[in-house]
């Protein structure tokens, strides 16, 4: 067995598991305050990561200019979408919304393909050294900096909910939008809010996640490999989604490990969370630290 | 059969039976029986171009149909449609090539071995709903596309699998005319089940678990059962509809059945109408012609001085996929209902035209 390769999976598998968790709390805080499941989430990375691109690209700005500014064009682009596509859909059956989201993923996925192409591209040379060895582990500079914004995200995230006067609100609109509203809340706010830092924050990890594999359009596959983290972890749980993340990070890695030492079967990375999603829907369908539905007539 | 809400005023039933029927008046029905003697003359009338456009509408509108009677009348949520769909197909072509089964008795056996294979992935869907139910459909997508990818005994792999031509005692319907009358013959069928089954008592369980789930549980219909067998129903018609998509087509490749056609299938019940047979009907025609119209937009354009724009040219596939997109949009923010919906409503404004409100 080699162990030297299952420690390096591993740890890697922690680093994108973070990102996974940094996605996923972005999907269970627009899931908390708006009650919309977010199929278009996938999207938002790529549309960041292409707008970054772009911006570094074509107007040769440096990194933390161009980052900063894809940043004030997300939020913007994730306001403007819960303003013009989502408040429209308040009240509507969950199939609607779903769907909804699902067009929005589609469209945003052939405009991106439209404008940028299909191929791969990479971003330009950010970092001086491409790896650095900590522990005889060979780890990417990318991935370290993805390391310490996802932290950093993480404990932004929750001084913004503990302190923030808007972090209350938006905690209180998702125990009961309408004692919220009663006590002075705009609701309208807090749902624009919520998806413009889903937005924002998405972004950020497809910037990270590009600048290690290039930016392409399997950056919206992101989107879709959140949802076995988050039904892990439960849908309404913010923790619950980043420990999700690292769960699933991990092991779709192992899942690769064994089958390329072992079982020879193919595919597993890409596979595997989704045969876990199964299990977990079955036997504990509201995740690790959800809230269980009571139903009443 | 009307839903009660798109009635109009004015229009009253007084027995059971008038409420039962498929067709609301003898005309609707003298329209359908001539309708479908017109398409049976079709292939000596149009241009092959249209004939394959409708075999196109009558495989999907069978498989969109299992669909809506999974989302639109029970109100259960499949990501997975496509990837049935893909299995119906794969397995008409290995019953046929492994066992040597007659292809016209592949076709309803495939539908029998997705039902299974539908159920089984359903199979969480007693005790999930919704949102949850949606996400293990999406499951099921992944892992049956990745299925068709591996299993070289089943599918072929990723060389796919041949499928020959439907014969019936030594005749072949190996050309677009003769495939045609298969697969209006299908369509036909598969309607009239799909009408029948919706007036039944099962049928009438189905709505009432959409409808309300506790309460029907209260009224004596075991949730589970109908959640599975609905779920059931669903994946036979997308084995039948994908059987014929690859008898028609005589190969299977494993990469077109796609998250991204599962999401076609829920655009075409969605612009046609949850909850409505003849609406699926028309989303299937709408989702159908939408590509051909873009192209031959976009060809008019290219004729023009101005309109030559090669990003637009170049990016036809694009286009169409961002349509899709938008047009699922629009449609569920300006007409939810769909196109049944408001066919319904501009038949109703004519039907009591000074009157009318």
């Amino acid at each position: 067995m080699n162990f030297e390769l299952l420690i390096q999976l591993i740890v890697n598998g922690l680093i994108v598991g973070l990102l996974y968790g940094v996605v996923g709390m972005c999907f269970v805080l627009v899931y908390k305050s708006t009650q919309i499941v977010n199929f278009a989430q996938g999207e938002f990375l790529l549309v960041g990561a292409w707008v970054c691109w772009a911006v570094l690209i074509y107007l040769e700005l440096p990194f933390v200019v161009g980052f900063l500014l894809t940043m004030a064009f997300m939020a913007i682009f994730g306001v403007l979408l819960q303003m013009i596509v989502l408040r429209p859909m308040i009240g509507e059956p969950i199939i609607s919304v779903i769907m909804i989201t699902i067009g929005l993923s589609i469209f945003f996925q052939a405009l991106m393909k439209w404008i940028f192409g299909v191929s791969a591209q990479s971003y330009p040379q950010v970092f001086t050294t491409n790896s650095i060895q900590i522990f005889g582990l060979n780890i990417e500079a990318a991935y370290l900096m993805s390391t310490v914004i996802a932290l950093i995200i993480m404990v932004a995230f929750y001084l913004f909910f503990k302190h923030s006067k808007y972090g209350l609100a938006m905690r209180a609109t998702a125990f009961d939008q309408q004692i919220a509203q009663s006590l002075g809340i705009s609701v309208k706010q807090v749902f624009a809010m919520s998806w413009g830092i889903a937005a924002t924050v998405s972004a950020t990890a497809g910037i990270v996640i590009g600048m290690v594999n290039g930016v392409s359009n399997s950056l919206s596959l992101i989107g879709i490999k959140v949802f076995p983290a988050v039904i892990l972890g439960g849908l309404d749980s913010i923790i619950g989604a980043i420990v999700g993340g690292l769960i699933i990070g991990v092991l779709e890695n192992v899942a690769e490990f064994f089958d390329s030492q072992y079982l020879h079967v193919g595919n597993m990375y890409d596979i595997a969370p989704f045969y876990v999603l199964l299990v977990i829907l079955w036997f504990k369908p509201y995740g690790l630290f959800g809230t269980k539905d009571i139903e009443r007539i | 059969m009307s839903s009660l809400t798109m009635r109009p005023c004015g229009d009253f039933r007084t027995s059971y039976k008038q409420d039962n029927t498929i067709f609301e008046t003898t005309t609707i029905k003298n329209v359908a029986i001539f309708a479908i003697a017109l398409l049976c003359a079709a292939p000596y009338l149009v241009d092959a171009y249209y004939l394959t456009l409708f075999i196109q509408i009558s495989y999907l509108g069978i498989a969109a149909l299992g669909l809506n009677i999974l989302v639109g009348y029970t109100g259960q949520i499949s990501l997975g449609h496509g990837a049935f769909f893909g299995f119906g197909a794969f397995a008409s072509a290995w019953l046929n090539i492994s066992f040597g089964i007659p292809v016209l008795l592949c076709i309803p056996l495939a539908g029998f071995l997705t039902m299974a294979v539908g159920m089984m992935f359903g199979l969480p869907a007693s005790r999930i709903k919704g949102l949850y139910l949606a996400i293990a459909t999406l499951a099921a997508q992944f892992i049956l596309e990745d299925f068709f990818a591996r299993a070289d005994w089943f599918s072929g792999g990723s060389a796919g699998s041949s499928a020959d031509p439907i014969s019936i005692f030594g005749f072949v319907f190996n050309s677009d005319e003769s495939f045609f009358y298969i697969a209006l013959a299908a369509l036909v069928i598969m309607y009239i089940w799909g009408c029948n089954l919706m007036r039944s008592r099962d049928g009438r369980a189905f709505v009432a678990v959409r409808d309300h789930y506790l309460s029907a549980e209260i009224m004596g219909i075991k949730l589970n059962k109908y959640r599975l067998l609905s779920f059931g129903i669903s994946s036979f018609y997308a084995g039948i509809g994908g059987a014929l998509y690859a008898h028609y087509l005589g190969y299977v490749s494993a990469e077109g059945f796609t998250l991204f056609m599962s999401i076609q299938f829920l655009a075409m019940i969605i612009i046609g109408g949850l909850g409505s047979i003849k609406g699926t009907l028309m989303g299937v025609v709408f989702m159908v012609f939408l590509p051909e119209v873009l192209e031959s937009g976009v060809g008019l354009m290219k004729m023009t001085d101005w309109g030559n724009i090669p990003m637009v040219v170049d990016g036809l596939a694009y286009i169409k996929e961002m349509a899709i997109g938008l047009v699922i949009i629009l449609f569920l923010i300006f007409e939810p209902q769909g196109m049944a919906h408001r066919w319904a409503q501009i038949k109703n404004y004519w039907k009591f035209y000074p009157f009318s409100y």
